[in-house]
């Protein structure tokens, strides 16, 4: 196992879940409860400091039982590590904790998951859709079954019956 | 800081004052300004609902979207190759960087060895395509501020480098010219001829940017000391490339994590001091004369080799082969119907374009699609720090603070 992985695991052995090391990206699971929990040592513990986030993303598992998979994707500046952090969320209780108060950043990249996979995020000062308009109600778009051409008042059109001849 | 003072100040008829009774009082209400959609300095659809307090910004929202097309999901849908025309489309300015670095993360995914020539010429082109952003960047922020002649400059000079990627993969800005595991073409001997000359005649030119702007009271007044933001916050915000670099961290891609053709290269990484409009302003213009530099180091290290990896699984085969080849058509059609088999994986790979830390991550099931493709843009990030870096500044400051972030809203709204 990744020192990093180690270590996160050696402070965290509830919420620890799993780790994997692949193509040289170190990547941590950890219990939804913990999540704000292992951020915030990923953020301020001095071996770790891990002070900027790249991005944060969403995956889709629709046959699992926790459906969905959030990702964080963070970066030490000082240490020139970086490191994935995961978990996962049943669809059933969409929620998920916020880490907008560790990093600013977070505050945007948090909108466009919810925006674009339904995840909802607690204590976030400003949870609405990001690049769908405000009025949308047709779904999450990136979610597995949301159809590619998109769903909603196009599928009611009605369709011209082939003109006779 | 410079900053703390510029907060709002309200304007209010003093009590105290004998005849306070008598004077008229003051009507004071915030206004709410939409700022776009169809604004000529947002470079694209963008609005922002601006909070004004007189001139003073309380508050700005900025409403994205207007551009959105759903690429990650488009991506879901086609295989590997498919994907890259896609990329163009997201910095439709700098197309090549967006090429690079999709194809830098597939090579990442797929664990591939990119020959020693192709990585120099992948170089050369990205830093050419800097160059053009950097040219068009600041011909479009010295025009949105009030100077107006470098805009003429920079664009005469970029059109240079355009009708060079013309010639070099047909397109100006639409190019596809990168290849999961290698380039599409060679330089021919009349586009490496054009280069050279290029790089002899383009340096006096951004001596000449610079005499215009800095000799010019308006802009330099406009820029500096206007939407400052520290260090640590631009850190915490995410802010990457010249945008970050400007308030004092070397945060640079190519030095922190040295890829394609740069460990073999001397350059450095100009780094700013006050995190203002103007240091940002003046680490993209030294950025051109670094890259003027990369590029005349690859041109005199570069072998001859072949421009694509040989793992006829994964890669295409060379053009000419494939009108004349069975095996080669039936590769290529394989490649571009079915696509390879992807190993299960995530991974996440960013490459320092001229924006930013542009990303890619991507999360394989096998097969030849990807199952999930999350595009780290970096113009959409730096949005994430325009309320904060507006607040207090003058309403015509917004118009700087669109440009000192490089945003371009392909790449933002994805």
């Amino acid at each position: 196992m990744h020192q990093l992985a180690q270590r996160v695991q050696d402070t965290f052995p509830v919420g620890f879940v799993s780790s994997t090391e692949w193509r040289g990206d170190v990547s941590v699971t950890v219990t939804r409860e913990k999540i704000h929990e292992v951020a915030q040592f990923l953020h301020d513990d001095p071996g770790m400091d891990f002070d900027y986030i790249i991005h944060v993303s969403s995956v889709d598992w629709p046959d699992d039982e926790d459906r969905f998979e959030v990702v964080w994707e963070f970066y030490s500046i000082r240490k020139r590590q970086r490191i994935r952090l995961k978990t996962r969320v049943p669809e059933s209780d969409c929620i998920v904790d916020s880490l907008t108060d560790i990093w600013k950043g977070a505050d945007f990249m948090e909108r466009e998951v919810y925006d674009m996979m339904g995840i909802r995020f607690r204590n976030h000062p400003d949870l609405r859709r990001i690049l769908m308009p405000d009025d949308y109600t047709e779904g999450y778009p990136l979610r597995k079954d949301f159809p590619l051409r998109g769903k909603g008042w196009r599928d009611t059109f009605d369709f011209l019956d082939e003109v006779p001849r | 800081m410079a900053f703390e003072d510029q907060r709002t100040t309200v304007y209010k008829v003093d009590p105290e004052h004998p005849e306070s009774e008598s004077l008229p009082t003051l009507r004071t209400e915030e206004l709410l300004l939409n700022m776009g959609p169809q604004h000529p300095s947002t470079h694209g659809v963008l609005k922002v609902i601006l909070e004004l307090e007189g001139e003073r910004l309380v508050k700005s929202t900025p409403v994205l979207g207007f551009l959105h097309r759903g690429v990650e999901k488009l991506a879901e849908d086609g295989t590997y190759h498919q994907f890259i025309p896609h990329t163009d489309r997201l910095d439709y300015v700098c197309a090549m960087y967006n090429n690079f670095a999709y194809c830098r993360a597939v090579e990442k995914l797929m664990n591939l060895q990119v020959p020693d020539r192709a990585e120099y010429l992948r170089t050369i082109v990205a830093e050419v395509q800097r160059i053009i952003g950097h040219q068009f960047w600041l011909g479009t922020q010295a025009l949105d501020i009030g100077a107006m002649t470098v805009f003429f400059y920079c664009f005469r000079d970029r059109e240079i480098l355009l009708d060079w990627f013309d010639e070099l993969c047909g397109a100006r800005l639409t190019t596809s010219w990168y290849r999961i595991g290698g380039v599409e073409r060679d330089f021919t001997p009349s586009l490496l001829d054009k280069l050279k000359k290029f790089l002899d005649y383009f340096p006096p030119k951004i001596d000449e940017y610079i005499v215009f702007l800095e000799t010019n009271r308006i802009w330099v007044a406009r820029t500096k000391g206007v939407a400052v933001i520290s260090a640590e916050d631009a850190v915490s915000f995410g802010l990457s490339g010249p945008t970050l670099r400007g308030s004092g961290v070397d945060y640079d891609l190519r030095k922190y994590e040295p890829y394609s053709a740069y460990p073999k290269c001397e350059f450095s990484v100009p780094v700013g001091k006050n995190g203002d409009t103007y240091d940002r302003y003046w680490i993209r213009v030294m950025e051109l004369y670094e890259s003027v530099k990369i590029i005349r180091q690859c041109l005199e290290q570069m072998q001859e080799g072949p421009i694509m990896a040989d793992v006829p699984s994964v890669t295409l085969p060379p053009k000419e082969r494939v009108f004349t080849n069975l095996e080669s058509m039936i590769q290529q059609f394989k490649l571009f119907s079915q696509g390879f088999n992807a190993p299960p994986g995530e991974i996440y790979c960013g490459t320092e374009a001229h924006k930013g830390e542009l990303g890619f991550h991507i999360v394989s099931t096998g097969g030849g699609k990807p199952y999930r493709l999350k595009i780290r843009a970096p113009s959409f990030i730096h949005m994430g720090a325009f309320d904060y870096m507006s607040r207090g500044y003058m309403i015509a400051d917004a118009i700087t603070l669109f440009g000192t972030y490089d945003i371009v809203m392909g790449e933002c709204d994805r």
